[in-house]
């Protein structure tokens, strides 16, 4: 029998999950608002929620003052081929690590993902150095390389566990059909797993989007993202919450566009394998 | 052409030995059936056969050549999986025409090969259809289609039918039967079902153990089992088993009575019992007998309808010259 809700019940959960839903989308929502603001009206107190003056101006400051497109490019560039090519690079290790495991496999998912819980700040140094040798220093194709290598634990990971849900015998029937390697790959395997690609894709390019330290960090001038973008409005001289909301709405928002239009496809992704 | 030999063919998995060193020969056209329990080997040896295995020692040979180290998609074997193992995004007629795709051929000759084996199967209907929305027996029927597209050297079948439920695994028994009639291409099956063994086979080979405990046509092996372990596993019900003082009878460690070759009587016989449970089929009845002074129940079986029933006294007389016997170590004595 289905556990029984009592309507009562149905109500307080509802507003619970709409209170900590509010609560987790706030600061985005201040920022968003505080775009509109003067920077007079920005840092008022009482703070101001609703009834000030509505204004653009922030929005044509930041546009006049850096070249918002150049730095969404960026973004886009970085974030875009960091995953595609984490992606393909991935495809292979996780086949092999779901479907010809060795006694290391295990070993080596989690020594991969132990990179992940490295201060990043403790490799600055000697990846600094050499992107100076290699010249790379504030390149797109250095980031790309950085964001690439920093997630690739990640999407070995997801497409790890997508794999593990495919049969092994439909591979072993494309093999009797007369399937190369590279053929069982293209035609059978990627087919099939393509909702678990989609999904690494999609939480990959969120993530290396929103990816700070390393853009700043190998960033100055030319291949900086959006995330580059928002920092140079923080400065620590003057008054300027309104831009940097502005700054901050104009970079997150393509974000938050693409992860409200995939949100079902991310959960599922992020679900995958933990449901059946 | 489908000849295949198996010399000295073993499979490890680290140390522990699953295959130890066998010999088999498989005759182009023949269909063959892996028969044991669970666990005995048989799946193993037909992945090595098929090359999904790589064989620890020996030698494979495929129509005479040495395929031992040959990758399955070069050994030109086709194979049905027990889970189908159809490719779900692409439609039947992409299923079926996929090995021809791998294969490179042209686009019109692999849609006439795979219309005609559409045809042949009863799928023509179904060709733009996905895997997901057909029957357990319409996959299946999938399945052995993608198999006959190739004109492969042999068929090589993993527990096809035991995904299916029990009426249609008996027009299925037949649908393979009457293709392979057609085809008079080699087939080798694997099944832990000793019933689709005796229906189907040419050739029997009962493995336990990754061992051959016996090869043989189906009645050879019903009429002279080499042990205990093929007698008892082949025939349905399986054979009864007796030691002791009235094996000793006969001059041997164990005998074995088949359940078809005791005769029951209310009245008179060699050994008397009373009925447990009996179970009336119409076309036959089995009775199980507890024997006065017999520690397992006895299976008997008796045609048509017979009016015994649970607790009645009962007589049995084994069948002359259809007492099984065997010695301590369990093999037949002539």
């Amino acid at each position: 029998m289905a556990r029984a809700v009592t309507n009562r019940r149905k109500t307080v959960n509802t507003a619970a999950a709409w209170a900590i839903g509010l609560l987790i989308f706030f600061p985005v929502l201040w920022t968003v608002l505080t775009s509109f603001k003067t920077e007079a009206e920005a840092i008022a107190d009482p703070p101001v929620f609703l009834f000030f003056n509505w204004t653009l101006e922030n929005y044509a400051v930041v546009q006049e003052r850096s070249d918002y497109m150049r730095y969404l490019w960026n973004s886009v560039i970085i974030a875009g081929c960091s995953t595609l090519v984490g992606v393909v690079v991935a495809i292979p290790a996780a086949w092999s690590m779901a479907f010809v495991p060795s006694r290391r496999t295990k070993d080596v998912l989690l020594w991969m993902l132990s990179t992940k819980m490295l201060p990043a700040v403790g490799v600055l140094y000697p990846i600094y150095l050499v992107f100076i040798e290699l010249g790379l220093l504030d390149t797109r194709t250095g980031l790309v390389i950085v964001m690439m290598l920093i997630n690739l634990p990640i999407i070995v990971w997801m497409l790890y566990t997508y794999f593990r849900e495919i049969p092994g015998e439909i591979l072993e029937a494309a093999r009797m059909d007369g399937a190369s390697l590279g053929n069982e790959i293209v035609y059978v395997l990627t087919p099939m797993a393509v909702p678990g690609i989609a999904s690494t894709v999609l939480l990959n390019f969120i993530l290396a989007w929103n990816e700070a330290f390393w853009t700043l960090n190998l960033t100055a001038a030319k291949a900086g993202p959006l995330t580059a973008f928002i920092a140079s409005y923080s400065s620590p001289e003057g008054l300027f919450y309104a831009k940097l909301s502005a700054a901050s709405t104009m970079a997150i928002a393509p974000i938050l566009i693409l992860g409200w239009f995939s949100q079902k496809q991310l959960v599922r992704g992020l679900t995958f394998g933990a449901v059946k | 052409m489908g000849r295949i030999v198996l010399e000295r063919v073993e499979k490890r998995f680290g140390d522990v030995t699953v295959i130890p060193p066998l010999d088999l020969e498989i005759e182009d056209g023949e269909f063959v059936v892996f028969v044991g329990p669970s666990g005995c080997g048989k799946s193993t040896l037909l992945r090595l056969i098929a090359g999904l295995e790589d064989a620890s020692g020996g030698a494979i040979r495929i129509d005479g050549e040495d395929a031992t180290a040959v990758p399955p998609a070069k050994r030109g074997l086709a194979m049905v999986f027990q889970s189908y193992a159809l490719y779900p995004h692409m439609t039947v007629r992409k299923n079926i025409g996929f090995p021809l795709r791998m294969a490179k051929l042209d686009k019109a000759e692999r849609e006439r090969r795979v219309e005609q084996a559409a045809a042949v199967l009863n799928l023509t209907e179904y060709l733009d259809r996905r895997p997901g929305q057909l029957s357990g027996g319409q996959r299946q029927r999938v399945a052995i289609g993608r198999a006959i597209v190739r004109e492969p050297a042999a068929f090589l079948f993993d527990e096809p039918l035991s995904n299916l439920d029990a009426a249609l695994r008996v027009g299925m028994r037949l649908e393979i039967s009457e293709l392979h009639e057609r085809l008079k291409t080699t087939m080798v099956y694997v099944t832990h079902d000793q019933v689709e063994a005796m229906t189907m086979a040419d050739k029997i080979v009962v493995l336990q153990a990754g061992r051959i405990e016996q090869v043989g046509s189906p009645l050879e092996l019903y009429r002279a089992p080499a042990n205990r372990f093929v007698a008892g596993f082949i025939g349905s019900p399986r054979m009864n088993f007796l030691e002791g003082a009235e094996a000793a009878k006969f001059d041997a460690h164990a005998i074995g009575l088949r359940p078809e070759h005791i005769a029951p009587s209310p009245s008179a016989g060699m050994w008397k019992g009373r009925v447990g449970v009996s179970e009336h089929l119409g076309s036959d009845t089995f009775f199980h007998v507890h024997m006065d002074g017999g520690a397992a129940p006895v299976t008997v079986r008796s045609g048509g309808e017979v009016d015994m029933h649970h607790g009645d006294t009962i007589y049995l007389t084994p069948e002359e010259g259809r007492i099984y016997r065997f010695d301590s170590q369990g093999l037949s004595i002539a």
